[in-house]
């Protein structure tokens, strides 16, 4: 049985923050789950998918966020209660649906998952979705530990019922990747299905419509409001004069400073974890029992902005103060340290941290950045790409994925990126207005996910540029979920369909589309070359299953090579592929044999040919 | 109780996410609290992978710079690298198999000299433990239990509030039962490698 399916409530497990979010999900009696993969928040959906394959609840896969949403609200208006899932940006896809889901509401509970990402670990921002309670008048709930989140998903659940709206369930990465000893809590009995009553006076959101459900809206927000006062997730600890605001992580950090300054005689914490509407009246009487006050808050200043707000209505003057040169920055994530040394100098305390040794004599150690695998078909890729295009000019705009990684020496493949699916809209635009020749990048799964409309605009308008879709099978980034493109035969899962990128490219009516296997060198230089010939819109599709991915399913067998005494040291291996199973070990270049996964790409590029297949892998 | 704030660093597949879960299901057995982070965005990938655990009463996940009582370190670049981690009483143990990163072979970089290396780490902390944990590994039976090689020495300096028994038993139930005993043995080699080293 799935560790999260174990119905034994105060049963304690150590828990990864995504694990307790799945798991009072479950609790809830979660029925029905989408997705779109996305760090910090995959593995709530990773557990979803294990759980859906033993169990009657639902889940997806779905193609992007926007779709996601889509499917959980129209399960939720069918009274199933639903999750959807998705990191901070992911929101942005999902907007458009969230906006006017607003408006027309839930029947069952719908909680939709946004990680932040604050410091951007793995994301293009690091926007604070926050205000995406404010803008579209939904309710926000933020935990500050792995143990609460699990509770506090419960919590949404019912006030999404209670307000008849969906619930925003907001985490940054230090939730949804620490890990804590979590008390269960008991399972509740899923129902899976339900059923829809038609009343298209509240659901057709034509404008007449609209502007009755807009009405509701606002007064939902005034419930939402009083629900907020009395939350048990926005509480006061302590009774001294200095005021501290706080939510999430930074929560923590507060009370280890606290106790590390020995001032908790002095203060008085409010904690929000209802976080839109904000308390007001809990706010304003917290503000009138302190002398001065400190919001400490990750990313914009948003409570800081609606607390001075009411301290305005009430005509309360206290110094009041988060985000500022001296104070808090909006950049990154905060740390324990940091958060002391704020809170000390806010309030005046001495307080001496411990000392980081002088590191001025430590040498410069060599950079560890992430590389695309030894074997890595995007590798092969972008080498045939770079050889095809050796002395043209060229931009190339790039998509969110593994392959992002080729923008580095030595493969220097990816010029301009934004955002998912960016790349095929971008490329259309270069091409417009420079001369030179453009290739846009794109993983299988991104292009599912939101490339397709740009190649439709790119052959309805007449754009000029090579579109390269690096087929490897799988969701690789994040941890290799599936997409639209992936046979589930092969994960023995039944019941899928599959999608053909092939057929959909000649479907949408790209001129001149080509399949590539980028592990023959040669021939993928050739058939690239002839697509950047032409004028148009072309595409390639370059097909090689993920190595990880591979491996994962026992399919690679491939024997590995090393370098042989004909080698002359040009080193053309290591300086235009940099593939990491590479070293140098005096002045010999040698290949790791565990490393080596047998691609063969680096033997059809050495001008010696020294680089051969050993005859055993033990040799 | 007492806060202990340890720092692990590796590099992508070194296995020290499974460290740090074996670590904290051991304090889970022995009723102490537990918290723990990690950043594992593109481990997969080669890149490094960062734990921080707190045992004791503390709420806060992460570890700032100069605030990490111990630092176990799988790769010994790595740890260099962490040393802004650490204070001059942390106790430092490190693997000594280096891993050169990928951009020394490119000529971008330049990999420390070992010996230096340990010198700089000792003068700035309270305490070294530097050996070779994959050749223990490789005794052990499996070149991938090196983790296990460097829980056992972490172990032994008693800096963490779990004993060597309970670790031995989140081995024993949380690990791969196949790998069971070559792990309880990595783990063996470990203490008495921090046992002689300490001497």
């Amino acid at each position: 049985m799935h560790k999260l399916l174990v119905n034994s409530p105060g049963e304690k497990m150590l828990l990864l923050g995504n694990e307790s979010i799945a798991r009072g999900a479950i609790e809830a009696g979660v029925a029905f789950t989408s997705t779109y993969p996305g760090t910090p928040s995959s593995e709530i959906s990773l557990n979803f998918f294990q759980i859906s394959q033993e169990s009657d609840l639902y889940f997806e896969y779905s193609t992007n966020e926007k779709v996601a949403l889509e499917v959980c609200a129209a399960a939720a208006n069918s009274g199933v209660r639903s999750m959807c899932v998705m990191k901070h940006v992911g929101v942005n896809v999902a907007a458009d649906t969230l906006m006017t889901l607003a408006y027309v509401g839930v029947k069952a509970g719908l909680v939709i998952v946004s990680a932040d990402d604050p410091y951007m670990f793995s994301s293009q921002n690091e926007q604070d979705n926050r205000y995406y309670g404010k803008l579209s008048g939904l309710p926000i709930v933020e935990p500050s530990s792995v143990a609460e989140a699990r509770e506090m998903v419960q919590y949404a659940f019912d006030l999404s019922e209670k307000l008849q709206e969906p619930v925003i369930f907001r985490t940054t990465t230090r939730i949804n990747h620490s890990t804590e000893i979590v008390a269960l809590g008991k399972i509740t009995q899923r129902v899976t299905t339900g059923d829809f009553k038609k009343d298209p006076f509240n659901y057709v959101t034509v404008p007449a419509v609209s502007r009755n459900l807009h009405i509701k809206l606002l007064k939902n927000l005034e419930t939402a409001a009083k629900e907020s006062e009395t939350s048990p997730y926005n509480f006061v600890t302590g009774n001294g004069a200095w005021g501290i605001i706080c939510n999430g992580v930074s929560y923590n950090y507060v009370c280890d400073a606290i106790l590390d300054l020995a001032i908790s005689d002095r203060t008085r914490v409010l904690r929000v974890g209802f976080s839109h509407p904000m308390p007001g009246a809990l706010i304003k009487g917290f503000l009138k029992e302190c002398e001065k006050v400190l919001i400490v808050e990750e990313g914009e200043p948003y409570m800081e902005e609606a607390v001075k707000a009411f301290a305005q209505e009430d005509g309360l003057t206290l110094t009041i103060r988060g985000k500022g040169e001296d104070l808090f920055s909006r950049l990154f994530e905060f740390d324990p340290a940091g958060v002391r040394k704020c809170i000390a100098r806010y309030f005046g305390i001495s307080y001496q941290s411990a000392a980081v040794p002088d590191l001025t004599d430590v040498p410069a150690i060599p950079q560890r950045p992430p590389n695309l695998c030894a074997g890595c078909s995007h590798r092969a890729t972008f080498y045939a790409i770079n050889k095809a295009a050796e002395g043209m000019e060229t931009i190339c705009s790039t998509d969110i994925g593994c392959y992002t990684l080729g923008f580095l020496p030595p493969l220097s493949t990816g010029d301009f990126l934004i955002c998912m699916g960016s790349s095929v809209g971008t490329a259309g635009g270069f091409s417009k207005v420079t001369k030179k020749k453009v290739i846009s990048i794109i993983g299988d799964s991104t292009f599912f996910h939101s490339g397709i409309p740009g190649l439709i605009n790119a052959v309805f308008n007449n754009h000029n540029f090579t579109l390269v879709i690096l087929d490897n099978g799988t969701t690789a980034m994040t941890g290799h979920q599936p997409h639209p493109g992936v046979d589930m035969e092969q994960l023995n899962l039944s019941g899928y369909g599959r999608v053909s990128i092939e057929s959909l490219v000649k479907a949408v009516g790209v001129p001149l589309v080509k399949i590539i296997k980028p592990y023959k060198v040669r021939k993928s230089i050739d058939e690239i070359k002839e697509a950047l010939q032409f004028k148009g819109v072309s595409v390639i599709i370059s097909q090689e299953p993920c190595t990880l991915y591979a491996k994962s399913l026992n399919q690679l067998n491939a024997r590995p090579f090393y370098v042989s005494e004909k080698c002359k040291k040009h080193k053309n291996c290591i300086h235009d592929l940099g593939c990491p199973a590479f070293f140098i070990e005096g002045d010999q270049v040698k290949i790791d044999p565990d490393m080596c996964v047998g691609c063969a790409v680096c033997a059809q590029i050495c001008p010696e040919n020294a680089i051969l297949p050993l005859k055993k892998k033990s040799d | 109780m007492d806060i202990t704030r340890l720092i692990i660093v590796a590099v992508g597949g070194q296995g020290n996410l499974l460290s740090s879960r074996v670590l904290g299901e051991a304090a889970l057995m022995a009723n102490i609290p537990v918290r723990m982070s990690e950043i594992h965005g593109m481990a997969q990938r080669g890149g490094v992978v960062e734990s921080a655990l707190v045992f004791g009463d503390a709420k806060s996940t992460i570890i700032s710079d100069g605030e990490a009582d111990a630092l176990l370190g799988f790769e010994p670049s790595e740890t260099l690298r962490a040393l802004n981690k650490c204070n001059s009483k942390t106790v430092v143990i490190t693997n000594l198999a280096p891993l050169p990163p990928f951009t020394v072979a490119i000529g971008k970089g330049v990999y420390p000299d070992l010996n230096r290396l340990q010198t700089l780490i000792r003068n700035k902390t309270s305490k070294l433990l530097a050996f070779d944990a994959v050749a223990l590994a490789k005794t052990a039976g499996n070149v991938m239990s090196v983790n296990m090689v460097l829980l056992g020495a972490l172990i032994q300096t008693s800096i963490l509030p779990v004993s060597s028994d309970m670790v031995k038993e989140a081995i024993l139930t949380r690990t791969k039962k196949a790998f069971a005993e070559t792990n309880i043995k990595a783990f063996d080699l470990g203490f008495n490698a921090a046992k002689v080293n300490s001497k």
